[in-house]
């Protein structure tokens, strides 16, 4: 009847892994941010996990914290690349090396 | 139940890759609100409805939105212009290794005794309870956060008006 918490980590590992890999393979920053919000989801999933397998609302709470600063990011990481675009007029990390060296 | 949470996982790792693959953009975000409303079914299934709720309206409304509009303001025709500079071999090896981190992580917990799992006490996860600790226990946190967000407000508007002059 109740979930495993195996389930829950297993999925949350594998979310956070398909993260990295977006990030580690792809060019456009915009996708490569959205992979970003997918591994804080999955960090989320295994917090709301624990949550519910030792029924302890603290780790809601951490997910209701990480949301929060996640929305904080998106709003500033967005005007960030929009501002670069702006500039650059592209949003492929290989070209944006200016702090590179 | 158990099938129910096996086939949102299903759903949420298939759009999770749909959201590398897919060359546009647009489509990787919409693919990626799917994942947001899949995991918010997941929330639902671990007694945590007000955590549910506030992920279809934050991540899949609000932030989502947020991402779609910056896309079609920006309007990149050719999504990935500029050619793909990475080696076949860097992907590949980035690739494994989150694999193999993930595959790592996995086998631990099944090692590790994670203990019993507890009877699901009435109301877990409802609003009245996420409020009630919200706003005693968290309650420092709870208001640094709107700080936060001010901060983050005031950041985004400063960085976005730089050039418009």
């Amino acid at each position: 009847m109740v979930v495993p918490l195996l389930y829950y980590i297993a999925l949350s590992s594998a979310l956070f892994a398909i993260g990295v890999i977006g990030v580690l393979i792809r060019r456009n920053a915009i996708i490569i941010f959205m992979c970003i919000e997918m591994m804080l989801n999955a960090v989320n999933l295994s917090l709301v996990g624990f949550a519910d397998h030792y029924q302890a609302i603290d780790g809601q709470m951490f997910v209701f914290f990480v949301m929060t600063v996640a929305a904080a990011e998106v709003a500033v990481g967005l005007a960030l690349i929009v501002a670069i675009f702006r500039n650059k007029a592209t949003v492929n990390v290989d070209e944006l090396n200016l702090m590179k060296w | 139940m158990e099938v129910l949470f096996l086939i949102l996982a299903a759903v949420a790792l298939i759009s999770g890759v749909l959201v590398v693959i897919q060359v546009n953009p647009v489509r990787s975000a919409l693919y990626l609100i799917l994942n947001f409303f899949t995991v918010a079914g997941i929330y639902l299934l671990a007694h945590a409805e007000f955590i549910a709720a506030i992920q279809v309206i934050v991540y899949a409304g609000a932030i989502m939105v947020l991402f779609l509009f910056v896309i079609m303001l920006l309007n990149l025709r050719h999504p990935e212009e500029g050619g793909e500079k990475q080696h076949l071999a860097q992907k590949l090896s980035g690739a494994a290794l989150a694999g193999v981190t993930a595959l790592l992580v996995i086998y631990t917990c099944t090692r590790i005794n994670l203990g019993p799992a507890k009877e699901n006490v009435p109301g877990f996860g409802s609003a009245e309870a996420v409020a009630r600790s919200l706003f005693t226990d968290y309650l420092l946190p709870f208001e640094v956060t709107s700080v936060l967000l001010l901060v983050a407000l005031i950041g985004a508007v400063i960085l976005a008006w730089a050039r418009l002059d």
